[in-house]
């Protein structure tokens, strides 16, 4: 299974031209009808399973810390389009979106929120702690950036076995100034890992700005650059230009090009957490983007321009979509919580 | 059937809050999404955000009403075609608490993480170091950390203090509120996440003649500082034969706040005790606090204080005074006894101090030690009270294995072995990662039952 390249043989990738940053106005490729009503329900998912998640939080039901998804389910969406069996997902501890995307039951999301036995980490790990071996989901990570060289530890995996496999490793813009990102931009620079870095811009690190924390902060795409990465600003609200920018970045990746680095351009719409009280923007921003930059409802405009659907044919995948949250939500209060014993397990595998 | 809408808990720790304002009136049309009222709480205030449709059928909670409960029903929303007439008040119940593991419940019943600290109890010393007539002020420890911080920054112009979210926002927890108000963004400074990067900044500011006030967010994250904390801020005096002093206090919350989850609940004491180059402290009172924190800003080395999130909105007595500092290493006797020696620090003493009452009722005699410092450690104050009581328990929420219990018990026995009647008892956290799950994680923390235990067992009354 071991390819018989090795770490120190690979010529050294050139040093890529800083590209100049994607503008909302280059119009992506159009989706097929199939492609939007997938792209359509997805994010309907995500979003009606955030919003049930903050209720949950609001009774109670939910403790700990619970950062939702809701603003930028387009970037999950998208990427998720663009890969196939055995890549490989990672994220910070905002992951409900990139569960389901995965296809992770969101029963057993909704009962590790809930902390129940049925959980995917059994209870124990909660919000931001949940994983897949199966829908090769790696977490789930509450320290900011930690899982950025993991994720790059998954592509030398790949890289090691010979596989073309691809690790999708997500950040937020806040996570990039930390050292870790960039000491695994240049190992994955060195050795040519296949990694996918999708940088969530969403503006925001709890409440610092983007422009109060970063240097240069319009072009965070470029942040690989000195280390030979190529970047690219997307538009992360427009779940076609995420998908196109995406299939781009993949291919290069499976192609032994080594890493690339996806600005998406994003928005949260919620808190940092549910305690946060948001005071470090004004409503106006929030409701702008809400209004005009949705991703969800983009696509749902289109749908019914291009005639594909109609309102009442969206209202039943509306009804479908809530039916599932519903049901997660249930199971996720009935469900018994942890045996007592399970504190005492899983601490060391036995040998 | 109409919809309640409930008091939300908009944080971890939150109990109840102030529901502050309306912004909807009843009859009014909502949709999810929309803003309907402001609550606020000890931290901050937030919006309540409509999760349903609906008309607003009634409001059963007004405006301005304090510590209104968490899952309390505050107004009630009627879907398409109901009237309020449907609205029946008195079925109106909090929902029902979450289904237990009914194969094996709990078997203790523990008292929860937020069982409200005990009261000074009448029997204290009185503490030797306020003058007589002194008044006493009732403050928070957020405040008085606060206070603290503020105070040494009006002495000394080259006090100040960095971190993620403590100017602008206030402080993720709300410690450093007013401060860039006061002293302005040149000395209240928002950093980056990178968490290495500015404790290494710090150390070059203190090496460079300034007092560094570092914020961890929480110390969990203090972990990717590890290497300048210990390899730069600790090593380099020894290194440099005395000539590079690095007076720099690295302060935040450490240990378990509430179902946070095993990578944001670790207790670090032991951690930073043990290295040689570090003072320690870890306050359980507002007035230790503030006194520590005080000692510690103006130290001419670097000190870590430990803080407990649980703790910050729980008030003491703070003695009204110009300049009020408590000396580092230095234990204080909470509460006196003669049949056992309790000691513990921090969220500990919580433990400890309904310990202690509870045992009163059952003709058990406890000392309660607050060690306040746990590098330099009081050891003395310890021997002293083991040689009345001869019996010792520990308590701590980390890890026993090579923990702060562990090294008091190794103390003991070879400085006061002789008066030892009973082997030294260690209450602490589960030796696993803090669970999420509200049940595993009670069963993790140590429980007042388990220093009443304890406490029995060495005093051989179980
Ligand atoms: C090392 C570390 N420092 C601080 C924190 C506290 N914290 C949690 S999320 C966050 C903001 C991160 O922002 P960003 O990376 O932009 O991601 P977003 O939350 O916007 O998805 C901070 C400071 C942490 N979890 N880990």
């Amino acid at each position: 299974m071991v390819s018989s390249k090795t770490a120190a043989n690979k010529k050294p990738a050139k040093p890529a031209a800083a590209k100049k940053p994607k503008r909302a106005l280059d119009q992506p490729p159009e989706f097929s009808p199939e492609q939007e009503m997938h792209a359509y329900r997805q994010m309907l998912l995500i979003r009606r399973f955030e919003e049930k998640a903050g209720q949950l939080y609001g009774m109670g039901v939910i403790g700990g810390f619970c950062h939702l998804y809701i603003g930028q389910e387009a970037v999950v969406v998208g990427m998720q389009m663009a890969i196939g069996e055995g890549d490989q997902i990672i994220t910070s501890y905002r992951d409900h979106g990139h569960m389901l995307a995965c296809e992770m039951d969101p029963k057993g999301v909704m009962a590790e929120l809930t902390g129940r036995r049925g959980g995917y980490s059994k209870g124990k790990g909660g919000s931001m702690h949940m994983f897949s071996r199966e829908k090769n989901f790696y977490g789930g990570h509450g320290i900011v950036a930690a899982q950025v060289p993991i994720g790059t530890g998954l592509a030398f995996s790949n890289y090691l076995k010979g596989t073309d496999r691809v690790s999708l490793t997500y950040f937020g813009e806040g996570a990039t100034n930390q050292g870790q990102v960039y000491e695994s931009f240049n190992m994955a620079s060195l050795w040519s890992l296949p990694v996918v870095y999708v940088l969530e811009n969403n503006r925001y690190a709890m409440g610092t700005s983007v422009t109060r924390a970063a240097a240069k902060s319009e072009e965070l795409f470029n942040r690989g650059s000195v280390y030979g990465i190529p970047g690219e600003q997307v538009d992360g609200m427009d779940v076609r230009a995420v998908k196109e920018a995406a299939d781009r970045a993949v291919a290069h990746c499976r192609a032994g090009k080594g890493p690339m680095i996806l600005e998406m351009m994003t928005y949260r719409y919620r808190g940092h957490s549910m305690s946060d009280p948001a005071k470090y923007r004004s409503k106006e921003e929030v409701q702008k983007m809400r209004q005009e930059h949705d991703p969800i409802e983009q696509v749902r405009q289109r749908l019914i321009k291009s005639g594909a659907m109609t309102e009442d044919s969206l209202k039943s995948i509306d009804k479908e979509v809530r039916a599932i949250v519903a049901e997660a939500a249930e199971f996720a209060q009935v469900d018994p919580e942890p045996d007592p014993a399970e504190l005492w397990t899983d601490i060391l595998v036995e040998a | 059937m109409p919809i309640q809408i409930l008091m939300p808990a908009l944080s971890p720790t939150m109990e109840e809050g102030k529901l502050a304002k309306w912004l909807v009136k009843e009859g009014d049309d909502v949709t999810s999404g929309d803003v309907i009222a402001e609550i606020e709480t000890d931290k901050a205030t937030m919006e309540v955000e409509a999760v349903d449709e609906g008309k607003i059928g009634k409001i059963l909670i007004e405006e301005g009403a304090e510590n209104v409960k968490v899952n309390v029903p505050i107004a009630v929303l009627l879907e398409d075609g109901e009237d309020a007439s449907s609205i029946d008040v008195s079925a109106m119940a909090a929902p029902t608490p979450p289904a237990s593991a009914d194969a094996a419940p709990p078997p203790v019943e523990a008292p929860s993480v937020s069982t409200p600290a005990a009261p000074e109890p009448e029997t204290a010393p009185s503490d030797p170091e306020i003058p007589e007539g002194t008044e006493l002020v009732a403050t928070t420890v957020r405040d008085a950390l606060r206070d603290a911080m503020a105070e040494e920054m009006r002495r000394d112009d080259t006090v100040f203090v960095m971190g993620e979210e403590v100017a602008e926002y206030q402080g993720a927890y709300k410690v450093t509120q007013g401060l860039l108000d006061e002293f302005g963004g040149k000395r209240v400074i928002d950093t980056p996440i990178t968490e290495h990067g500015f404790a290494g900044v710090g150390v070059g500011a203190a090496f460079g003649g300034l007092r560094p006030i570092v914020e961890f967010m929480t110390f969990n994250f203090a972990m990717q500082a590890m290497d300048h904390i210990i390899n730069s801020a600790a090593k380099t005096l020894y290194m440099s034969g005395g000539q590079m002093g690095c007076p720099i206090v690295f302060r935040g919350p450490n240990g378990a706040a509430s179902r946070v989850g095993a990578q944001h609940s670790q207790d670090y004491s032991s951690w930073f005790s043990h290295v040689p180059g570090l003072k320690v402290i870890a306050p359980y009172t507002a007035a230790d606090a503030k006194g520590l924190l005080k000692s510690a800003i103006r130290d001419p080395n670097p000190v870590i204080c430990l803080e407990n999130e649980i703790l910050y909105g729980k008030s003491f007595d703070v003695p009204q005074m110009d300049d009020w500092l408590v000396p580092l290493g230095k234990a204080k006797i909470l509460r006196e006894g003669s049949d056992v020696t309790v000691v513990s620090f921090s969220h500990g003493l919580t433990y400890a101090l309904a310990a202690a009452e509870e045992l009163a009722g059952q003709g058990i005699s406890a000392e309660v030690i607050d060690l306040r410092s746990l590098r330099p450690m009081d050891t003395a104050t310890i021997i002293a009270s083991v040689k009345k009581t001869n019996r010792l328990v520990t308590v701590e929420e980390g890890w026993a294995v090579c923990g702060v219990g562990a090294e008091i018990s190794a103390v003991v026995m070879s400085e006061a072995f002789d008066h030892l009647d009973a082997p030294v008892q260690r209450v602490s956290g589960k030796d696993v990662p803090m669970p999420y799950a509200a049940n595993l994680e009670k069963l993790a923390l140590p429980s007042a039952q388990d220093v009443v235990d304890a406490a029995k067992r060495v005093c051989y009354r179980d």
